[in-house]
C-alpha cells in the first residue's frame, strides 16, 4: 500500500470539479483546498460511505441516549419482568407469546429464564460494546503509533527489539491468550477470595485487548516511517538542523495521519467482535452489566426453543460491523483514492 | 535451504521459551495463590503449607520454572499426584488428570476442525476470488465482492446456532455437530463436522475471496502476462496457468499468519457446537482457574502455531526461491 503525500492526493475528478466551479461564474475563482476538504468532498460523493456513516452515527446516538430510550419506553434492562409478572414466561422459562414474546409491551421480546426486556438490554449492550471498543482502539492506536514510529525512526537495536516483540505477538494464538489473560489480570488486581468488581473486569478487558492489539498498527507505522525516512523532505529538514521532535511531529506525522485513521476505523469493528467473543466465552463483562456477548451466550443455549432471542443481538451486530467496515473502506478511498482494493 | 531451516528452527525455539517464560511468570507470580485455590475453601495453614510443598510452590519462581521446563523432557515426580513421565506438563488442579494426556485426548478434535476448515477456506475462497477476477466488473464479481463484505462481518457464535437451528432442528438435513474419530468411521466424521467447518470458514473465506481477486488482477497486469498474451497464449491459459501461480504466493504467506487466528476461531467454534477440543479445554480451565492446564494449553497452542509457521515458510521458500536468499 502506498500513501501519497498530501499534495499529490488530487485526483482527476477533483480537478474536473475545480474546473467546473471556476466555469460556473466569474466570481467563483479557483480556490485552493486543504487535503481535509478534498477528502471530505470525495467522501460526500460516496453513497455507500454516507449511508454507513449514518448507520454508525445512529448506533452511537442510541448508545449515548440509552437512558432516554429506556425512560421513554418505560422499561429498564435490569428488572426481571418475566419473574415479576405472571403470564409472560411458561414453566420452562420461555416466553409464552410466539417469536420470543414480542408484544406491544415488550417490542423485542423477553429474555428466556429471567424475563428481562430484550430491547433495553440491547440498547445498553451497545454502550458496553462501543465504549470498550473505542477505548481499546484509542489505546492500541496510541501505543502502536508511538512504538511504530520509534522503531522506524530510531532504527538499530531498538528497531530490532520492537520488531521481535511485534513478530512474537502476531504469531501468538491471540484469542487463546485473550481468554487466558483476563483471569490473570483480574487476579493480579484483586485480592484473593474477593469478588471481581465490574469496573475491574472492564479494565482487564481493555488492557488485554490493547496488549494483544497494538502490534498490527505498530508494524504498519514502522513500515511507513521506514519508507518516509529516506525521502528528500525529511533529509532536507534534517540538514537544516531540525530536531528529531520537529522531524517527527511536523514532517512525519502529517504523512502518517491517513494510515493511522484507516487502521483505527478497520480495527474498531474487530474489537466489537472480540469483546462480544469474550462475553460469549464467559470471560467478558459480568452479569447485570448488559452485554451483547452474554446475550449470544444465553442465545446459544436457548436457540432450539427460542431462536428470536439470538436474532436481535446477532442482526444488530451484523449491521453495525458491516456499516463500520464499509465506512472504513470509504474513508480509505476518500483519503487515498489511488489505493486499489 | 538447510541453513534457512536451522535459522527458523532456532528462532522458533527461542520464541517458544520466551512465551512459556512469560506465561509461567504471569500465571504463577499473580497474588491469587494457586495452592489456596487447590486446597479449597476451608484450609488450615498446615495443609496449605503441605499443598504448597507438594506442588513445588515453596521454591523460588525461577526454580519452579526450571522444574516445569525440565519435566517436559525428563518427567517429574509429584508428591501430590505421583510420577509424571516425560513429556510432562504437570497435573490439572481441577481434574487431577495429567495435562499432557488431556491435551493429547482433545487434539484430534481441534485438528479435524482446523484442517477441514482450512480446506474449505482455501478451496472456496480461492475459487470465488478467481471467479470474481475472471468476470471482473460483471454481476458475478459484484455478488462475490459484496457477499465477502457480509461474510467478513459475521460472527461464529451467531451464525453457528442459526445454521444448527435451520439445518438440524427445523429441516433435519444434517446431524447435530459432534466429533466421531476419523479412524472409527470417516463418513460419520465428515457429516458430523460439516456444519462446524462451514461456519468456521465463513468469516475467513470472505477474506481469501477478496485477496485472491486483487492478487489475480495485479498479476494479470504484470509484464509477463502481457508477453504471454503477445506470444499468442489464450486468455484462459494465461489466467489459469500463469497468473494463478503468481497470485498464490502471497495467499500462502497470509494463510500462515492466519493460522493463529484460525486456532482462535476454533475455540469459539468448539464452544458454539460443544465440541470437546483443546479450545473447550482452555475455556474450562479459565473458568476453574486451573493454572497448569492453562499453561499447558497456551504453550502447546503457541508451539503448534510456531511449527505450522515454519512449515508455511518452508513451503514458501520452496515456491519462491527469492525468499531463501534473504
Amino acid at each position: 500500500m502506498t500513501f501519497p503525500s498530501s499534495t499529490a492526493a488530487e485526483t482527476g475528478s477533483d480537478a474536473v470539479d475545480t474546473v467546473a466551479a471556476a466555469a460556473a461564474g466569474p466570481s467563483a475563482a479557483v480556490v485552493g483546498r486543504s487535503p481535509g476538504q478534498l477528502m471530505w468532498r470525495r467522501f460526500r460523493r460516496d453513497r455507500t460511505g454516507m449511508i454507513s456513516a449514518a448507520v454508525v452515527l445512529a448506533f452511537l446516538l442510541i448508545a449515548l441516549l440509552a437512558p432516554v430510550i429506556s425512560w421513554a419506553y418505560g422499561k429498564n434492562p435490569d428488572t426481571p419482568y418475566g419473574l415479576n409478572q405472571p403470564g409472560l414466561l411458561n414453566e420452562f422459562g420461555y416466553p409464552i407469546l410466539p417469536n420470543g414474546g414480542i408484544s406491544g409491551d415488550f417490542w423485542f421480546g423477553l429474555e428466556p429464564g429471567l424475563g428481562r426486556d430484550v430491547l433495553t438490554q440491547l440498547v445498553y449492550g451497545i454502550r458496553t460494546s462501543i465504549t470498550i471498543a473505542l477505548i481499546v482502539t484509542v489505546l492500541s492506536t496510541v501505543v502502536g503509533v508511538t512504538l511504530g514510529i520509534t522503531s522506524g525512526y530510531v532504527g538499530g537495536k531498538v528497531d530490532y527489539a520492537i520488531g521481535r516483540v511485534i513478530d512474537t505477538l502476531l504469531s501468538f494464538p491471540s484469542q487463546l491468550f485473550l481468554i487466558v489473560l483476563i483471569p490473570v489480570v483480574d487476579s493480579a488486581l484483586v485480592l484473593p477470595n474477593q469478588e471481581t468488581p465490574t469496573w475491574l473486569r472492564f479494565a482487564s478487558i481493555c488492557i488485554v485487548l490493547t496488549v494483544l492489539g497494538w502490534a498490527t498498527t505498530a508494524r504498519l507505522l514502522r513500515a511507513q516511517v521506514l519508507s518516509l525516512r529516506e525521502r528528500e523532505f525529511i533529509e532536507a529538514a534534517r540538514v537544516t538542523g531540525a530536531s528529531p521532535a520537529r522531524v517527527i511531529f511536523k514532517e512525519l506525522m502529517p504523512n502518517l495521519w491517513t494510515p493511522i485513521i484507516i487502521q483505527a476505523t478497520l480495527a474498531l469493528p474487530l474489537y466489537v467482535g472480540a469483546e462480544a467473543g469474550l462475553g460469549f466465552l464467559g470471560v467478558g463483562m459480568p452479569e447485570t452489566t448488559p452485554d451483547w456477548g452474554r446475550m449470544f451466550l444465553v442465545g446459544s443455549t436457548v436457540y432450539h426453543s427460542d431462536v428470536t432471542y439470538l436474532l436481535f443481538p446477532g442482526v444488530s451486530m451484523l449491521i453495525f460491523v458491516i456499516a463500520f467496515n464499509l465506512l472504513g473502506d470509504s474513508i480509505r478511498d476518500a483519503f487515498d483514492p489511488k489505493t486499489k482494493r | 535451504m538447510t541453513s534457512f531451516l536451522v535459522r527458523r528452527v532456532v528462532g522458533a525455539i527461542v520464541i517458544l521459551i520466551l512465551i512459556s517464560l512469560i506465561t509461567f511468570y504471569l500465571f504463577y507470580a499473580v497474588p491469587r495463590d494457586p495452592a489456596r485455590a487447590f486446597c479449597g475453601k476451608i484450609c488450615p495453614p498446615e495443609t496449605l503449607e503441605l499443598v504448597r510443598h507438594n506442588l513445588g510452590m515453596d521454591k523460588p519462581l525461577f526454580v519452579q520454572y526450571w522444574l516445569w521446563l525440565s519435566a517436559i523432557f525428563v518427567g517429574r515426580d509429584f508428591t501430590q499426584f505421583g510420577p509424571c513421565p516425560a513429556p510432562c506438563l504437570g497435573y490439572s488442579f481441577a481434574t487431577q488428570q495429567p495435562v499432557f494426556s488431556a491435551i493429547v485426548d482433545r487434539f484430534p478434535v481441534t485438528l479435524s476442525l482446523t484442517l477441514g476448515a482450512s480446506v474449505v477456506i482455501l478451496s472456496f475462497g480461492i475459487l470465488t476470488g478467481m471467479l470474481a477476477a475472471w468476470k471482473v466488473g460483471q454481476p458475478l464479481d459484484k455478488i462475490a465482492s459484496s457477499s465477502s463484505v457480509i461474510g467478513a462481518s459475521l460472527q461464529i457464535y451467531f451464525v453457528g446456532p442459526l445454521v444448527v437451528f435451520f439445518l438440524v432442528d427445523t429441516l433435519g438435513l444434517l446431524p447435530r455437530p459432534s466429533y466421531v474419530p476419523f479412524t472409527e468411521d470417516p463418513l460419520t466424521w465428515f457429516v458430523h463436522l460439516l456444519i462446524p467447518w462451514v461456519v468456521l470458514s465463513i468469516i475467513f473465506t470472505a477474506n481469501y475471496t477478496r485477496m485472491t481477486r486483487s492478487q489475480m488482477l495485479e498479476q494479470l497486469a504484470e509484464d509477463y502476462v502481457r508477453t504471454a498474451r503477445a506470444k499468442g497464449m489464450s486468455g484462459r491459459s494465461v489466467f489459469f496457468r500463469f497468473a494463478w501461480r503468481g497470485a498464490m504466493i502471497p495467499i500462502i504467506t497470509i494463510f500462515g499468519v492466519d493460522l493463529a487466528t484460525l486456532l482462535g476461531g476454533a475455540i469459539i467454534t468448539e464452544q458454539t457446537f460443544t465440541l470437546h477440543g483443546i479450545g473447550e479445554l482452555a475455556v474450562r480451565a479459565v473458568q476453574n482457574t486451573d493454572l497448569p492446564m492453562l499453561l499447558g494449553v497456551t504453550v502447546v497452542g503457541a508451539a503448534a502455531i510456531v511449527i505450522l509457521n515454519i512449515v508455511v515458510d518452508v513451503l514458501y521458500a520452496f515456491i519462491d526461491p527469492r525468499v531463501r536468499l534473504n
